[in-house]
């Protein structure tokens, strides 16, 4: 049964722009290579840490949305660990109202810069 | 002893603060989700030193309370919210 998936990892603020978006390719390779199917993604760029992970305290972070199989996870999490690029990642299965949420939120973005006043949206 | 509260000499007078009825923020306006990407939302269900506010103090729902404390979880793991800090705010 094909689930919904979000995953979100922080690539090492000390690579190359060619580097992160290598990285990134790399994950999305995994994820299409195993039968997933890329819903959404977004770069978040580079951002400041709350704390700092494994003494740095920016990160790249990016957003990947993603319909998939349950066992590809654990394929995909292996991936994450064996890439020291990557310091931190989280997946999560989204229920309906994730979903719902998301689609929500991408056709606001798309209000938004098609066009500027737009009231403000129940999340 | 029929007026007994007329002997007791408070030194302060009692601060009745008027009693504001609490409501789930989630009921009331029905949201569904949490989202654990945004801090900004997050950063309501949390005091200085970063740590979750129970619900008596915020007035949410059980269903919902989890919900905010599962988000914020994640948030702190991604480090969008910091494990313990002071003067969050």
């Amino acid at each position: 049964m094909l689930n919904q998936y979000e995953t979100v990892f922080i690539a090492t603020p000390v690579l190359s722009e060619a580097q992160m978006k290598e990285t990134v390719k790399k994950v999305k390779s995994v994820i299409t290579g195993h039968g997933g199917e890329i819903v959404h993604e977004e770069n978040w760029g580079l951002r400041k840490l709350a704390y700092p992970i494994q003494k740095k305290s920016t990160g790249f972070y990016y957003l990947i949305e993603f319909r998939a199989e349950g066992e590809l996870i654990a394929k995909l999490e292996t991936e994450y660990r064996r890439d020291e690029r990557i310091i931190r990642f989280l997946t999560f299965r989204m229920d309906k109202y994730a979903i719902e949420y998301a689609e929500k939120k991408r056709k606001k973005k798309e209000e938004g810069s098609s066009e500027k006043t737009e009231n403000k949206v129940e999340e | 002893m029929a007026q007994n509260d007329s002997e007791i000499r408070y030194l302060t007078p009692p601060s009745v603060e008027i009693k504001k009825k609490k409501y789930c923020r989630f009921k009331k306006n029905r949201i569904k989700y949490v989202d654990y990407k945004d801090p900004e939302f997050l950063k309501k269900f949390l005091n200085e030193q970063g740590k979750i506010l129970p619900r008596r103090i915020t007035g949410t729902s059980l269903k919902y309370q989890r919900k905010v404390a599962q988000a914020v979880k994640r948030a702190r793991h991604l480090a969008l919210l910091p494990y313990v800090t002071d003067l969050l705010k």
